[in-house]
């Protein structure tokens, strides 16, 4: 098995990506519905992920 | 004042046989996508396939570990240890190829292989959700 070695930022993104797809297909019963809501997910996910991060950072000074 | 009367929705049991979803279940529980693509629904069984396939190999090329069913120094590493065991054994025909031809990585210290250890929980976790999709298609509660 090939070892890589993500970051922080690249490995929350694959985590949303992934989990968004899956919570999206899950979730709704519509085609429409589905992809508005994985975007969505995707959406909160990456704010969650910047909001958290700069929280981190502003906390640490 | 009259009396309030409430009425309160008893869900039906459920007509369907088991022989209707147990073999899509427990297909989409050994390949992921497997359950979605019997009931043939194609288009959302590859995305399950690829989502939950890429999420456990991430895991392992990061060196995450898989956590065994053992009990620990206090409740809570137990609780641990047999939750992501049974997050892990979730992903089906991944975990036990896995556990049957691959090398275990030893828990270590570092971003990293704690966020494999994550992805690889994650995987099992997400193929539990295809599950209940499955389980959902094949009674008939969804499409």
């Amino acid at each position: 098995m090939p070892k890589i070695n993500l970051s922080h930022f690249e490995a929350s993104f694959l985590f949303a990506l992934f989990t968004s797809v899956i919570m999206g297909i899950t979730s709704k019963k519509t085609q429409q519905e589905r992809v508005k809501y994985g975007a969505q997910c995707f959406a909160y996910f990456i704010v969650a992920l910047f909001g958290i991060g700069w929280a981190m950072k502003l906390g640490h000074g | 004042m009259a009396a309030q009367t409430s009425t309160i929705d008893v869900a039906q049991p459920d007509n369907v046989p088991v022989a209707a979803w147990i073999g899509p279940v427990v297909a989409a529980w050994l390949i992921p996508g497997a359950g979605h693509f019997l009931l043939k629904k194609r288009g959302r069984a590859a995305l399950i396939f690829l989502s939950v396939v890429a999420t456990f190999f991430f895991g392992l090329a990061m060196g995450g570990m898989m956590f065994t069913p053992e009990k620990g120094a206090d409740y809570l590493t137990s609780l641990i240890n047999y939750g992501g065991f049974a997050a892990n054994l979730s992903a089906g025909a991944l975990y036990l190829l896995n556990s049957m031809f691959g090398t275990p990585t030893p828990d270590m210290a570092g971003a990293v292989h704690d966020y494999g250890t994550k992805f690889l929980v994650t995987a099992g976790l997400l193929n539990i959700l295809a599950m209940v999709d499955t389980w959902e298609i094949a009674t008939g509660k969804k499409d």
